[in-house]
C-alpha cells in the first residue's frame, strides 16, 4: 500500500503540490484529474520517490519511501510515464526486459532468468504486442510505444501502479484496452493503481476514486459520483458541463456543454 | 543540426531475427569470436614492420614464448619480444581502454555522438600529464594520476555546460565538448611553447597518439587501469542499458542513477587517463568501434562494452600497424590514422541523424 500524507512538493520556492494526501490501496484504482500544470506528473514523481518532498510522508506499506533502496522500490512501484526517448536501437523484447532490472540478483548485474522472459512474454501478450518481441521500439508507432512502455511496468510484476496519462497517444478501442488491463490487473492481483488522465469519463468508468487537483491543491476526493458533479468541474476546469448516468454502464457522464463556445 | 537518432536500426533486424534479445550463450560467442580475432591480429602485428623477420622462425617463437629452439637472431628476438611485443600489447590496452570507454560514454549521456576526444576528455588528461611531465619529470606513476585528474575534470565540466535547464540535448553536448577541447588545446599550446624545440616534435607526435615511446611501468598501469575499467563498466551494463533509455526511466524501474552515473565517470576517465598518459590521445577509437559494435551485435552494453573492448584493442593494433610500416622506417602518429578513419563516420552519423 501506498500512501501519501499531507504532501507538499515545492521548485524553487513555489509550492507545486500542496498539502495533498492519498493511499493507493490493493485492489483499487484512483484517477487523478486535473487542468494542465495542475501539478499532476509532480505528485506522481512524488509518490515514486523521484521528486523531494517538502513537508509530509509517502509510506510504503508504513514505513517511509526514501528508506527502502532503489532497487526495492522498482519491485514494488511500477511507473508509466509521459516521455522517454530512444537514441539507441533496442528491440521491444530488451526493452520489455528492462522492467527485470530490479529483480536481478547478483546486485543488478548478469543476465536475465527465464522467469524474467517468461514475464515480459506475459506482458507483450497482454498489451497484445506478442509479435513485436523482435521489432525495434524506435519503429513503433505512437500507441504501440505507448503500449511497450505499459508492457514493461507491468513486466515488473510491481503491485503498485503508477501511470501518467497511459492512453495519450492511443485510439478508442485502445484507450478502454489499457484501462481494463489496468482494471482487471487490480481486480485479479490486488493491484494499487494512480492514473492521471485527461479523459474524465474513462475516469468514471474505470476509477474507484478520484482526485480532482487544482493548482496544486485537492479540489475534491471520493467516489465518481460525489467527485464528478458539474459544480466541482467547473470549478475545476472554468466549463460548463452535463453529468447524467451512462446509459449502459450507470457510470457518471460527463458531457461538456459547448454551447457557450459557439456562442462567443 | 540534427543528430543520428537510431543507429544501425536496418542492420537490428537481421541480429534480432529469431531472437530478440542478446543471451549470454550469444554474448559468450560473440566475446570469444573477437578474441580469436585479436589473437590474429597482435600474431599479424609481430610478424609485419619496417624489419623483416623470417615468418616461419617468428611463429615458432611467439608460440613457444621465445624459445631457443627457432632460428632467430638475438637481434631479431629483441626487435620481436622488446620491441614489439609491449608496443601491441600498448596498442591492445589502449584501443580497449578507449572504446570501452566510448561505449560507457554514449550509454551515460545518450549520445552515440559521445567521445573521450571529441568530448575533450582526452586532452584534459593531456593536460594532466603535461602538468606531471613539467612539474614531477623524475617522477613517473605522476602522469597517469594528473591525465586521470585530468580526464576527470574535463568530464565534469563537459557534464556541466551540457545540462542545461532542459536538460542534456545532443546537440549541446557535443559543443559542451567543442568548447573543452578548444579551450584545453590553447593550454596545451601555451605549454608546448615553454618547452625546448627538441622536445616539442616528440611531444606533437605524442599530441596525436603515439605508442612508440611508452616504459614497461607504464604499460603496465595502462594493462591494469584497463582490465579494471573494462570489468567494472561491463558490471554496470544492465544499469546502463537503462540509463540509455532516459535517467528518469531508470530510476522508475530500481536504478541508483546518481550511483551508476558516479561509477561511470571515475571509471572512464581512469580508461582516458591511463591510455593518454602511456600514449597521448588516438581520437576516434571510442567512436568508431562501439559503432560498429552496436551495428552488428545490438545496444545491449552487457555485450556491447566486452566486445568494443575487444574490437578496439584489434582496431588499433591495425591502426599502429599501418602507421609503423606505411612510409618506414619513418612513422606516423596512430592517431593520424584512427583519426582518417573516424571524422568521415562522425559526419556521417550527424547527417543520417
Amino acid at each position: 500500500m501506498l500512501e501519501a500524507r499531507d504532501i507538499t512538493v515545492c521548485y524553487s520556492k513555489r509550492e507545486v503540490i500542496a498539502g495533498v494526501s492519498l493511499t493507493a490501496e490493493p485492489g483499487s484504482v484512483t484517477a487523478i484529474i486535473g487542468p494542465n500544470g495542475a501539478g499532476k506528473s509532480t505528485l506522481m514523481r512524488a509518490l515514486n520517490g523521484a521528486k523531494e518532498i517538502t513537508r509530509g510522508e509517502v509510506l510504503l506499506d508504513g514505513k517511509p519511501l526514501a528508506e527502502f533502496a532503489r532497487r526495492v522500490v522498482g519491485r514494488r512501484i511500477a511507473v508509466v510515464a509521459q516521455e522517454s526517448d530512444l537514441r539507441f536501437p533496442v528491440t521491444v523484447m530488451e526493452f520489455v526486459l528492462g522492467g527485470r532490472y530490479s529483480w536481478a540478483s547478483m546486485g543488478a548485474w548478469g543476465w536475465e532468468t527465464e522467469r524474467d522472459v517468461e514475464a515480459a512474454r506475459l506482458a507483450l501478450e497482454e498489451t497484445e504486442l506478442t509479435d513485436f518481441g523482435t521489432r525495434l521500439v524506435g519503429e513503433l508507432s505512437g500507441g504501440e510505444r505507448q503500449r511497450a512502455v505499459l508492457a514493461r511496468a507491468l513486466a515488473t510484476e510491481a503491485a503498485i501502479l503508477l501511470l501518467d496519462e497511459p492512453t495519450a497517444n492511443l485510439d478508442l478501442a485502445h484507450q478502454a484496452a489499457m484501462l481494463s488491463l489496468v482494471r482487471e490487473r487490480s481486480d485479479n492481483c490486488g493491484a494499487a493503481a494512480v492514473v492521471v488522465t485527461h479523459d474524465v469519463n474513462l475516469a468514471a468508468a474505470f476509477a474507484d476514486r478520484v482526485l480532482l487537483l487544482k493548482a496544486g491543491r485537492t479540489l475534491a476526493h471520493g467516489a465518481p459520483r460525489e467527485v464528478l458533479t458539474p459544480e466541482t468541474l467547473r470549478e475545476l476546469f472554468d466549463i460548463q458541463v452535463l453529468v447524467d448516468d451512462h446509459p449502459i454502464t450507470g457510470a457518471p457522464r460527463i458531457t461538456p456543454v459547448l454551447q457557450d463556445f459557439l456562442r462567443r | 543540426m540534427s543528430v543520428s537518432t537510431e543507429v544501425g536500426a536496418k542492420n537490428e533486424a537481421t541480429r534480432a531475427v529469431g531472437e530478440a534479445r542478446v543471451t549470454l550463450r550469444y554474448a559468450l560467442l560473440v566475446c570469444l569470436v573477437l578474441a580469436l580475432l585479436l589473437l590474429v591480429v597482435m600474431v599479424a602485428g609481430l610478424l609485419v614492420g619496417s624489419e623483416r623477420l623470417p615468418v616461419s622462425a617468428t611463429l615458432c617463437a611467439i608460440f613457444t614464448a621465445g624459445g631457443n629452439v627457432c632460428s632467430l637472431s638475438s637481434i631479431e628476438r629483441a626487435i620481436l619480444f622488446d620491441v614489439r611485443l609491449p608496443r601491441i600489447v600498448l596498442a591492445a590496452t589502449v584501443g580497449a581502454s578507449l572504446a570501452a570507454a566510448g561505449a560507457g560514454y554514449q550509454a551515460l549521456l545518450r549520445n552515440p555522438l559521445a567521445e573521450p576526444y571529441l568530448l575533450g576528455i582526452s586532452n584534459g588528461a593531456a593536460v594532466g600529464t603535461m602538468i606531471a611531465l613539467v612539474f614531477f619529470g623524475a617522477m613517473e606513476w605522476s602522469r597517469p594520476v594528473m591525465a586521470f585528474a585530468g580526464a576527470l575534470g574535463a568530464t565534469f565540466i563537459v557534464y556541466r555546460l551540457a545540462r542545461g535547464r532542459a536538460g542534456t540535448s545532443p546537440e549541446r553536448l557535443i559543443l559542451a565538448g567543442v568548447i573543452v577541447t578548444t579551450f584545453l588545446s590553447s593550454v596545451i599550446v601555451f605549454v608546448t611553447t615553454l618547452m625546448d624545440a627538441t622536445r616539442i616534435r616528440s611531444f606533437t607526435f605524442w599530441l596525436l597518439g603515439d605508442l612508440s615511446g611508452s616504459t614497461a611501468q607504464m604499460l603496465t598501469i595502462a594493462l591494469v587501469a584497463a582490465l579494471v575499467g573494462v570489468v567494472v563498466l561491463a558490471m554496470n551494463a544492465r544499469a546502463l542499458n537503462l540509463m540509455m533509455l532516459g535517467e528518469r526511466d531508470a530510476f522508475d524501474l530500481g536504478v541508483e542513477v546518481e550511483r551508476v552515473r558516479l561509477t561511470v565517470f571515475l571509471v572512464a576517465s581512469l580508461l582516458v587517463g591511463a591510455s593518454v598518459a602511456s600514449s597521448g590521445s588516438v581520437g576516434y577509437v571510442g567512436l568508431v568501434v562501439p559503432h560498429l559494435v552496436r551495428l552488428s551485435v545490438g545496444s545491449d552494453n552487457r555485450l556491447a562494452i566486452p566486445a568494443a573492448a575487444l574490437a578496439g584493442a584489434s582496431f588499433v593494433i591495425v591502426a599502429d600497424t599501418v602507421a609503423r610500416t606505411v612510409i618506414a622506417p619513418r612513422e606516423l602518429p596512430v592517431g593520424a590514422i584512427t583519426a582518417l578513419i573516424g571524422a568521415p563516420l562522425f559526419i556521417y552519423l550527424l547527417r543520417r541523424g
